[in-house]
């Protein structure tokens, strides 16, 4: 199972959390800031698995950011490598060639795709197509929403002229 | 990609980038936490839109690191508002800020239910993906029926449906309960029929939950699993979108194998076979390639057939055929691959046959001691730890000693921890154990525990041969400029006790031995003085003739401490002054320490409870997971405890000294508070018990069992127990240790040793102890929980809480809210048993003191077991019955491996603890156990059970269980409870009974018994006393 998920730049600025174990807000904190110095400092050529307080954590660094995933000691640690990596692909076909600072500022939206990827820290889809597919139909839900609530407000700006 | 046009969001996310250190970052996030909380103080001026925008930011915020403890109510009220934009901002928004244990989450939960059974497919996604995601045990109560019917519907869509599965495994996770095994089984199976591919990968990590608790539910499903595989890695019938880098969904190979490794066997041939094949085309198959990722996902793939091999213990063939990959792995440049390599390599150890095979590659093994990764190179040491024995034991140890000069700090203390173990346990020859100690210390003293060293003595002591080397060795040691101080410590001990031996060599005349120790006086810690006094004392005597000038110099140095402050100090000085004067006389008193008794090494002891925990784990790999994420929850709510602790298979071997005599004080304590009777007072008898402890259970590997014999010289024989001070220093380390919020002693332990006893303490920690009395008649039980208050101030906001299990029904009197100080309440609690089940009562405990909140989950022990009452069976009674008990369901037999090895009798003691009555002369076979008891509960009233235990007396990890009685289900939890008793172990029985020999160790010197922690003269020990009261 993973217990939790986090983007980490290479500053050390958090750009995403996602806790699928209960962590209190002090908790998150701390294994942030331990996180970060041992995976930051890392070499470049050294293998993706830090043993970590009984725990394992697995991470990969794409241009400037590193996703890192914690899982129990006898997890399959590949199969996760594998996942994170999984999930930068739907995050680059989506975004279009993704850079740190699409998910900088839509945040929402790396949340949003990570849902549809994991739920109960276990993968709960592997198609990118469906992945894809999910998403654009959430956008267009919220887009119509906006078009509805734009046009309503249109008429009661007119009604009340 | 479009904000959907929220400016405002984005503004801040711009103004915080720009920010130029962090001082400015706060201010600006001040400013903007201000101005929601303005905006949220009058809510009903807010639209839709601003709220969610607040709400964005809120989290942003807290993914900055800042606390936000504010606005969780506006997020989780969004969770209720009508159109998707805001309900899907209020989802996301509060499954990212709140955990599982918020109280606002509980508001939500009628809101979530409607979404859920709501038509809305959106909606349904929304709350199924947020409780799957931080959902708690009430979710799990009031929502697993609606989600699992999501699960089943046959109108619903995949997208909905896959949801619904993690969902309920999370709900599952919190509750067991709440999948009912009956009805499961058939549509897990269904389930698992499932064509698309989505909600077949989601209902696969549900169905390894479900078998990793309880596979016998789920045989049906077991050839549903081959034929998964073999859909996807023999025929590679998957949907284009389906396959990642040409691979046929990696992860759903990988969980169905996992799945697949919680059944024992597979007994079915033809199953067997094309499982096999599967295999054997994955192991063969798989080539390394350029593509990272495909390479990767292969492995994955490649890793997980390994370990179901591995599992599935197949041909030796096989075996060595994986032997070899591994082989080849750990020698690639691929790092991934090589630290896989050697961790399954370690996996791979549990295997028997292959340790020869494994030996072949140890060159490459070592040379990972030394790769530029340090994940590597500790795998590499587990390994190298793993597969030492008798025979390549020098070759590791001393390569590990190598290591040691070079490793990083972060691998010193379990690299030396690990090298003192090997080095006890496989020694060729004792002078290389000493000399590999004393290497130890020399290289890493800080990492070496008192443990150690005593042991080094023990040996030293107890061998003739021995002592020479060891004193030159010493002698040599402290002729170094910079010594650690364990070591003036052990070379002190060791040239006081047997420098003499050294006489004619040069250099080593008792003035020239006093000389080079009392060099290093000026540069240690009060807990060393007490034994270079001794040590002097010693040179003292052995001084012939006697040398006036090295006299007057020790006489001086006696005279000095005189008046030291500390009162060991002190007291010696002054004895050993008076006693010096006597002339001969102190031959007679100060004459060499006798042998100490031989007993098995505290490290070992350790060590080998570590590996039983681990071999459990992999054995049946039952509860693992569960146990790992209970142990997240509850360090989780007390807050003392940042950070999830590692598990128990951890223990002991990378733990600090100062931990791990903790150990041996949780027992004591125990022992202790048994001892006394009742746990009816917390004040002062605890405290100075914890104490006790402390300085005993070091001391055990002291105390000369001479010492207490020899009356007239009650005094000296004490002071000759020379170490003790230093243990008194021991106490320093725990007591710092409590400061912070660790439970004292170890939880599991605790549990355990009450299963078979009927009072002692249940939780303990720097504010409070638990204690629990209980009796226990037919299927009644009345126990009482002492909740005693160790400090000055009160602790308030006390609460108590029972989950109980199904099959017990549970009723606590009122707990008060407030325990005065130094007080003790006593809460009775009333449990009756309904049916037979192995399941546990958990008591949930919270209390706050000062600002910390601490919750703790406790097992209860109302375990099944208890409902037993022990019965004498005659031959005429007995074999009636269990030839009418004739087959399944009513009699059951099971082949148990992996069983802890024991003497019969002491098998017989196990059983006898669990209240299950030996029945000698049932059997004509002697290496077969057969007993009797009766089982009390609702349902089935008392019920006769009959259980017969046949052991190899060729192979001891093995037996076959067959268990009779009334009852179906009484039948089955009785066999997998006896079971639960003979692979996992509980600490051998403190206390009061006969000391049960332990399993005698491989080294000749490490022998039975072991519980020797406390023995009950040496809380008569007037020093151990007087050290208690310090």
């Amino acid at each position: 199972m993973i217990h939790f998920v986090l983007l980490i730049s290479r500053q050390g600025k958090v750009r995403l959390t996602k806790w699928y174990s209960p962590y209190s807000q002090k908790e998150r904190a701390k294994v942030i800031r331990e996180l970060s110095g041992v995976i930051l400092t890392r070499g470049p050529k050294l293998c993706n698995f830090v043993d970590w307080r009984g725990f394992k954590v697995v991470y990969k660094r794409y241009a400037s950011l590193y996703f890192c995933m914690c899982i129990d000691q006898d997890d399959n640690e590949l199969e996760i490598l594998e996942i994170i990596h999984h999930y930068v692909e739907i995050l680059d076909r989506y975004f279009g060639s993704v850079c740190e600072l699409d998910l900088i500022f839509n945040f929402h939206k790396a949340y949003y795709i990570l849902d549809e990827l994991l739920i109960a820290g276990e993968l709960q889809e592997s198609s990118k197509k469906t992945v894809a597919r999910l998403i654009a139909a959430q956008d267009s839900l919220v887009e119509t929403a906006k078009e509805q609530a734009n046009s309503i407000s249109n008429i009661i700006a007119q009604a009340t002229k | 990609m479009a904000m959907h046009g929220m400016r405002g969001l984005s503004v801040f996310i711009s103004d915080i980038r720009n920010c130029s250190n962090k001082e400015q970052e706060r201010l600006r996030v001040d400013k903007e936490l201000g101005n929601i909380r303005t905006r949220f103080k009058n809510e009903k001026g807010l639209t839709p839109y601003e709220k969610k925008k607040y709400v964005w930011k809120m989290l942003y915020v807290h993914m900055l690191g800042y606390d936000v403890d504010f606005g969780h109510m506006e997020a989780v009220s969004l969770i209720s508002a009508p159109k998707y934009p805001e309900k899907q901002v209020g989802y996301i928004v509060t499954s990212c800020l709140l955990n599982e244990n918020h109280d606002f989450l509980r508001l939500a939960i009628n809101t979530v239910r409607n979404d859920i059974i709501g038509r809305n497919e959106t909606f349904q996604c929304l709350a199924l993906t947020m409780v799957g995601n931080i959902g708690g045990r009430e979710f799990a109560e009031s929502l697993a029926p609606d989600v699992q019917k999501l699960l089943l519907s046959s109108s619903c869509r995949p997208l909905v449906r896959k949801k619904a599965a993690l969902c309920l495994l999370r709900l599952y996770r919190k509750n067991p309960d709440v999948v009912n095994v009956d009805g499961w089984a058939d549509r897990m199976a269904q389930l698992l029929d499932e064509r698309d591919l989505g909600v077949l990968t989601s209902s696969m990590s549900l169905f390894v939950a479900l078998v990793s608790n309880n596979h016998e539910a789920y045989w049906t499903c077991l050839p549903k699993c081959v034929k998964i595989l073999e859909r996807l890695a023999r025929n590679q019938d998957v949907p284009q979108e389906y396959t990642y880098y040409g691979i046929p969904s990696p992860w759903l190979q990988v969980k169905t194998m996992r799945a697949l490794q919680y059944f024992p066997t597979i007994e079915d041939p033809n199953t067997r076979r094309v499982l096999f094949e599967v295999l054997q085309r994955i192991l063969m198959g798989t080539d390394v390639v350029k593509n990272v990722n495909k390479n990767n996902a292969s492995h994955a793939v490649l890793f997980e057939a390994l370990a179901l091999v591995m599992h599935l213990d197949a041909e030796k063939e096989m075996m060595s055929q994986c032997v070899a990959l591994l082989g080849k792995f750990i020698a690639v440049r691929e790092p991934n691959i090589r630290y896989l390599g050697l961790e399954n390599m370690t996996r791979m150890l549990m295997v028997t046959d292959v340790q020869d095979i494994i030996k072949r590659y140890q060159a490459q093994i070592i040379a990972s001691l030394k790769d530029p990764d340090i994940s590597i190179r500790r795998r590499a040491l587990d390994l190298l730890y793993g597969m030492c024995d008798v025979s390549n034991a020098k070759d590791i140890v001393e390569e590990l000693l190598q290591y040691l000069s070079t490793a990083d700090f972060a691998m010193r203390e379990e690299l030396s921890l690990k090298a003192a173990i090997l080095a006890e346990k496989f020694a060729p020859d004792l002078s290389w154990y000493v000399n590999v100690i004393l290497q130890l210390i020399d290289k890493a003293g800080d990492f070496i525990s008192d443990d150690i060293w005593f042991r080094v003595v023990q040996f030293v002591t107890n061998n003739e041969d021995l002592q020479p080397y060891a004193a030159a060795k010493a002698r040599e040691y402290l002729d170094k400029p910079a010594v650690h101080e364990t070591m003036v410590k052990v070379s002190a001990y060791i040239l006081g006790e047997f420098g003499h031996l050294l006489a004619r060599r040069p250099g080593c005349s008792p003035k020239e031995i006093f000389n080079v120790i009392h060099e290093k006086h000026p540069t240690v810690s009060t807990s060393t003085i007490p034994i270079l006094l001794s040590a002097y004392a010693k040179i003292l005597m052995h001084t012939h003739p006697p040398d006036p000038e090295l006299r007057n110099q020790i006489w001086a140095i006696f005279n000095k401490y005189e008046s030291c402050i500390d009162v060991e100090i002190q007291q010696r000085a002054a004895e050993y002054f008076a006693m010096s004067r006597k002339g001969d006389a102190l031959m007679d008193i100060l004459a060499e320490m006798p042998k100490f008794p031989e007993r098995q090494s505290a490290l070992i002891k350790k060590a080998e409870d570590a590996e039983i925990d681990a071999a459990e784990q992999s054995a049946i790999k039952l509860r693992a997971q569960q146990q790992m994420s209970n142990a997240l929850v509850v360090t989780n709510q007390s807050p003392a405890n940042e950070t999830p602790p590692p598990p128990v298979n951890q223990l002991g071997l990378v733990k600090m000294p100062s931990i791990s005599s903790n150990l041996d004080h949780s027992s004591a304590d125990q022992t202790l508070s048994v001892a006394n009777g009742t746990l009816t007072t917390v004040d002062p008898q605890p405290p100075s018990a914890d104490l006790l402890a402390d300085i005993l259970g070091p001391l055990a590997i002291e105390g000369p069992p001479g010492a207490a014999v020899q009356s007239e010289h009650n005094v000296v024989s004490e002071m000759e127990g020379v170490p003790n001070v230093a243990d008194g220093a021991a106490i320093v380390p725990v007591g710092e240790e409590t400061n912070s919020l660790q439970p004292i002693g170890n939880i599991a332990e605790r549990f355990h040793a009450l299963c078979l006893k009927d009072s002692g303490v249940l939780y303990e920690d720097p504010y409070i102890q638990i204690g629990i009395k209980a009796e226990w008649r037919a299927h009644h039980g009345r126990l009482v929980l002492f909740l005693g208050n160790k400090n000055t101030s009160p602790l308030v906001s006390v609460q108590a809480l029972i989950l109980p299990p199904a099959h017990l029904k549970v009723e606590l009197s009122l707990v008060p809210e407030t325990i005065p100080p130094r007080a003790q309440v006593q809460c009775p609690l009333e449990v009756v048993n309904l049916r037979p089940s192995r399941d546990v009562a958990v008591l949930d405990f919270s209390y706050k003191f000062g600002t910390n909140m601490v919750n703790v989950k406790l097992r209860l022990p109302a375990v099944l077991n208890k409902f037993l009452q022990p019965i004498p069976v005659s031959a005429e009674e007995f074999f009636p019955q269990w030839r009418s008990l004739s087959g399944p369901p009513l009699k059951l037999q099971e082949v148990v491996r992996g069983v802890r090895p024991l003497p019969l009798l002491e098998m017989a003691n196990q059983l006898n603890c669990c209240r299950l009555m030996i029945c000698p002369g049932l059997d004509p076979n002697p290496n077969n156990l057969v007993a009797s008891t009766t089982f009390y509960s609702e349902s089935t009233r008392a019920m006769l059970c009959l259980v017969r235990i046949e052991t190899d007396p060729a192979d001891r990890t093995q037996l076959r269980v067959t268990i009779a009685s009334g009852d179906p289900t009484l039948t089955f939890e009785l066999k997998e409870f006896i079971k639960e008793q003979l692979i996992d172990i509980p600490v051998a029985p403190h206390g009061p009974g006969p000391a049960t020999p332990l399993t005698p160790a491989p080294t000749p010197a490490a022998a039975p018994p072991a519980s020797l922690a406390v023995q009950p003269t040496a809380a008569n020990d007037p020093g151990a006393l007087l050290a208690g009261l310090l």
